[in-house]
C-alpha cells in the first residue's frame, strides 16, 4: 500500500483555473515532485521533464461491463513513469475541459498493473464561479465532473457577488453534498488540500456525512475531517428531495448555512440512505452488486460503511459506475452505534427503488 | 510432470547492474543489457563497459537482433549500440516517447509514438504512417518489408514502400503487443483483456486464446516455427502452430507450473528448450520432449520479477535480468 503512487486526478471545465492550480504545483516550493500527465503541452509554462502529455484515448473494456471504459494512454504512461521510480512521489493526471473523469477514475481499478503500482488519491474539480452556474445547465460535463469530485475549487469568487455565490454554491451542493469546498480567488488554496487527499481510500470513507450539514459552507474550520460522532443532530439527510429553490435554515445545529440557496437538480442528484442497526451481507452484497450491473451507467459514485450482522468490524465500500471495492475495516468501538450508511450520486436516481432496497437489506 | 530437476545454478555467474533491466542480448559473444535509467552496459565478465545511450532520460524499451540493440527512450530518441561499442542515434523525437520498436535482420529499424510510426530502411530513409489509435505493439513480418501494428481494434498491416492503405485485421479491444510466425502464416496479438488474439493472415480466420490470468508480455518462437511461448501465467502457455489451422480447437502445453507468474520467455534458437523467467526472480530451462525441468536461478526468498531474457546465437549461453538490476550469465556446460 505504502509504495503505490498516489494519483490525483484534475479536472475543470476550460477556462475555470486548472492550469493556474498546476502551476503553483509545479513551482512552489512543497517538499513533493510531482509527474503530471496533460492533455495539452503549451499551457503549461513551466520546463520540467516529469511533465507528459496524454492522448486521452478512451476505449472500453471487453468484459461485459458496459460503461467500463478505460484511458489506454494512461496504463502505457503510468507502466512508463515506473520505470523512473523514485524521481517522482506523485502522479497529477490533467484531463480536458470536456473530459468525463470515469473512465480516467476506472483504469485505476481496472488495469491490473496500474492497481499494484499507484492508487488513486482524489478526483479534485476546478470550477469557475462565474459561469458554472450557467455551464451546469448546459453542459453535461461540467456536471459530470462536479458529481464525480472529492474535492471541489470554487475559483474566481473575486467575479461574483455574493448572491451569486449563494447561488453556485447550492446548484454545486444539490448535486454533490458531499465533496470538499475551497471557494478560492486564482486557486489560492493550500496545496494539501488538494493532494494527499485519500478519498479514495477505503479507510476515509467516514467522510460520507455531507460536510455542510455538519460544519456549513462558510466554515473556516481547518480541517473538515470531523469525527464520525459529532454532535450535530440532523435528521436522516432529509435536505434532499424538497425545500428546492428557497433559502434553508431548517437544521437545529450550531452552525449557520450562510443564506445557502437549497436546489434540487433535475437530472444528478445524491441520495443518503441510513439504516440503524445490522445488515444482512447475503442480502446486501447481491443486491448492490446487481444494482450496480443494472443501473452502474447512472451511478457515477457510490459509497458506503455497513454494520454487518455478526461482524465486528465495519465495512466499508466504494464504486465508480460499475465498479465496486470493498474491504473490512476497523472494529466498531465500544458504545458506537452500530448503523449503515450509504451514498449515490448519480444521474436520474430512482431514490424510492434505492431506499427500499437498502431498507430491505436489514438483518 | 518434473521427470527430473538438475541444477544449473552453478554455472550463473551473477552480474549487478544497477537499474532496472528493460532488454538484454548478445551482440556476438557479448551479453548487454539496455537500463531503464538509459544506460547501456556490455557486460563482458570482468571487462565490463558502460555506455550513456539517454542521458537524464529513461529507456522505456529495448529490441535486439543481428547484432545489434536498439533502445527507445522519453527523450524520444531511438538509439543503437552494437558489440563494439558504437554508439548511434537513429532517430530524435523531440518531446514524444517512444512506445514501441521493431528490428529487422537487414538493418531497418521501426518505432511508434502514439499514433505515429516510422521505418527506417538500411539506407537511412524513413517512412511514416499514422495509426487508427496509438501503436504500443509492432513487429516485422518475415517476408517483404512490411510491419505488423497492435493497437486498438486490431492490425494494420503496412508496407512503408508503397501508399497502398494498411491491410487491416479486426477484432474488438485494445490490442497491447503483436508477433506474426516465421512462417508469416499468422498474427497473434496480446490484450488488455487478458487473452491472446490470433488471425490466419490467409483468410483472416479469428482465433482467440484465453485463460490467462494477466497480460501477456512476452512472445517467442521455437526455432522450427511450429511452437508460441507466451508469459502471463503460473506456467508457460506454449500454443501449437504446426497444422494448417493453428491452435483453432486445440489445447496449449503447459509447462514450469509453479506458484509464481511467468514474465519472460525465449525459446531456445536451435532445441526444443525453453527459457522462463518468472515475477519471484526464479528462472528455469524446460525441455518440451520429456518435461525436463533445469533449475537456472532462484531465490530462498522472493526475488525481483524477472524483465528480460535471451539466448546467444548458438544456445550455449543465456542471459537475464530483473527489474531491481539484478542479472545473471549463464554458460552451459559442455
Amino acid at each position: 500500500m505504502s509504495d503505490k503512487i498516489p494519483v490525483t486526478v484534475l479536472t475543470g471545465y476550460l477556462g475555470a483555473g486548472k492550469t493556474t492550480l498546476l502551476n503553483r504545483i509545479l513551482s512552489e516550493d512543497h517538499g513533493h515532485k510531482f509527474a503530471v500527465i496533460v492533455n495539452e503541452f503549451g499551457e503549461i509554462g513551466i520546463d520540467n521533464d516529469l511533465v507528459v502529455g496524454a492522448d486521452e484515448e478512451v476505449f472500453e473494456m471487453n468484459n461485459g461491463c458496459i460503461c467500463c471504459t478505460v484511458r489506454g494512454d494512461l496504463i502505457r504512461i503510468v507502466e512508463g513513469l515506473m520505470k523512473r521510480r523514485g524521481k517522482f512521489d506523485a502522479i497529477i493526471v490533467e484531463t480536458t475541459g470536456l473530459a468525463d473523469p470515469a473512465p480516467v477514475a476506472q483504469t485505476f481499478f481496472v488495469d491490473e498493473d496500474v492497481q499494484e503500482r499507484s492508487r488513486l488519491d482524489a478526483v479534485v474539480t476546478v470550477a469557475d464561479a462565474k459561469w458554472l452556474s450557467a455551464r451546469l445547465k448546459d453542459a453535461p460535463e461540467a456536471k459530470n465532473q462536479i458529481a464525480f469530485a472529492d474535492v471541489i475549487i470554487l475559483n474566481k469568487m473575486d467575479l461574483v457577488s455574493e448572491e451569486e455565490a449563494r447561488e453556485v454554491e447550492g446548484r454545486i451542493r444539490a448535486i454533490n453534498p458531499y465533496a470538499k469546498l475551497h471557494k478560492t480567488t486564482k486557486c489560492q488554496v493550500p496545496l494539501d488540500a488538494v493532494l494527499g487527499r485519500n478519498a479514495f481510500d477505503l479507510e476515509r470513507i467516514l467522510e460520507i456525512e455531507p460536510e455542510f450539514l455538519a460544519c456549513g459552507p462558510d466554515c473556516d474550520h481547518p480541517d473538515h475531517d470531523h469525527s464520525h460522532d459529532h454532535g450535530h443532530d440532523h435528521h436522516g439527510h432529509d435536505h434532499h428531495g424538497h425545500d428546492h429553490g428557497h433559502h434553508h435554515h431548517g437544521h437545529d445545529h450550531g452552525h449557520h448555512h450562510g443564506g445557502l440557496k437549497v436546489y434540487h437538480d433535475e437530472e444528478m442528484q445524491s441520495v443518503a440512505i441510513r439504516i440503524d442497526g445490522d445488515m444482512d451481507p447475503n442480502k446486501f452484497m447481491p443486491w448492490i452488486n446487481d444494482l450496480v450491473q443494472r443501473e452502474g451507467p447512472n451511478i457515477l459514485r457510490s459509497k458506503g460503511i455497513l454494520a454487518f450482522k455478526d461482524d465486528p468490524k465495519r465495512f466499508v465500500f466504494q464504486g465508480v459506475h460499475m465498479i465496486l471495492d470493498g474491504d473490512s475495516q476497523r472494529e466498531w468501538k465500544p458504545g458506537e452505534r452500530r448503523e449503515s450508511k450509504v451514498v449515490f450520486i448519480g444521474r436520474n436516481l430512482k431514490e424510492d427503488e434505492l431506499r427500499k432496497g437498502v431498507a430491505s437489506c436489514a438483518a | 510432470m518434473a521427470v527430473t530437476q538438475t541444477s544449473l545454478t552453478e554455472h550463473v555467474t551473477p552480474l549487478t547492474l544497477g537499474a532496472e533491466v528493460v532488454g538484454a542480448a548478445f551482440l556476438g559473444r557479448t551479453p548487454a543489457f539496455a537500463l531503464a535509467d538509459g544506460t547501456g552496459v556490455l557486460a563482458e565478465v570482468g571487462a565490463e563497459q558502460r555506455f550513456t545511450l539517454h542521458e537524464d532520460a529513461t529507456i522505456l524499451t529495448a529490441q535486439s537482433m543481428a547484432g545489434r540493440m536498439v533502445t527507445g527512450g522519453d527523450d524520444g530518441r531511438v538509439v543503437e549500440l552494437r558489440g563494439d561499442g558504437s554508439v548511434t542515434e537513429l532517430a530524435n523525437e523531440k518531446g514524444k516517447w517512444i512506445d514501441a520498436l521493431a528490428l529487422r535482420d537487414d538493418g531497418s529499424t521501426a518505432w511508434t509514438m502514439g499514433k505515429t510510426v516510422k521505418a527506417r530502411d538500411p539506407k537511412g530513409e524513413v517512412k511514416e504512417m499514422s495509426a487508427p489509435s496509438s501503436v504500443r505493439g509492432l513487429c516485422f513480418m518475415p517476408k517483404g518489408y512490411r510491419l505488423a501494428l497492435a493497437h486498438y481494434n486490431g492490425v494494420s498491416m503496412w508496407f512503408p514502400n508503397t501508399a497502398a492503405e494498411p491491410d487491416g485485421l479486426a477484432w474488438r479491444g485494445s490490442h497491447l503487443d503483436v508477433t506474426v510466425s516465421p512462417d508469416g502464416r499468422f498474427c497473434i496479438t496480446a490484450m488488455q483483456e487478458h487473452a491472446l488474439h490470433g488471425w490466419r493472415i490467409a483468410d483472416k480466420k479469428d482465433m482467440r486464446m484465453t485463460g490467462y490470468p494477466s497480460k501477456t508480455r512476452s512472445f517467442s518462437w521455437s526455432h522450427d516455427g511450429k511452437w508460441l511461448a507466451t508469459s502471463g501465467a503460473e506456467a508457460c502457455i506454449v500454443w501449437p502452430f504446426d497444422s494448417k489451422d493453428g491452435p483453432m480447437g486445440k489445447g496449449p502445453r503447459e509447462c514450469g507450473v509453479r506458484p509464481a507468474r511467468v514474465t519472460r520467455v525465449a525459446f531456445h534458437p536451435r532445441a526444443m528448450v525453453l527459457a522462463a523467467g518468472y515475477d519471484d526472480g526464479w528462472v528455469m530451462l524446460f525441455r518440451l520432449g520429456d518435461g525436463a525441468e533445469l533449475m537456472v536461478h532462484r531465490y530462498e526468498d522472493k526475488g525481483s520479477p524477472i524483465s528480460a531474457l535471451a539466448w546467444n546465437e548458438d544456445g550455449k549461453r543465456l542471459i537475464f535480468g530483473a527489474e531491481d538490476g539484478t542479472a545473471g550469465l549463464l554458460d552451459l556446460p559442455a
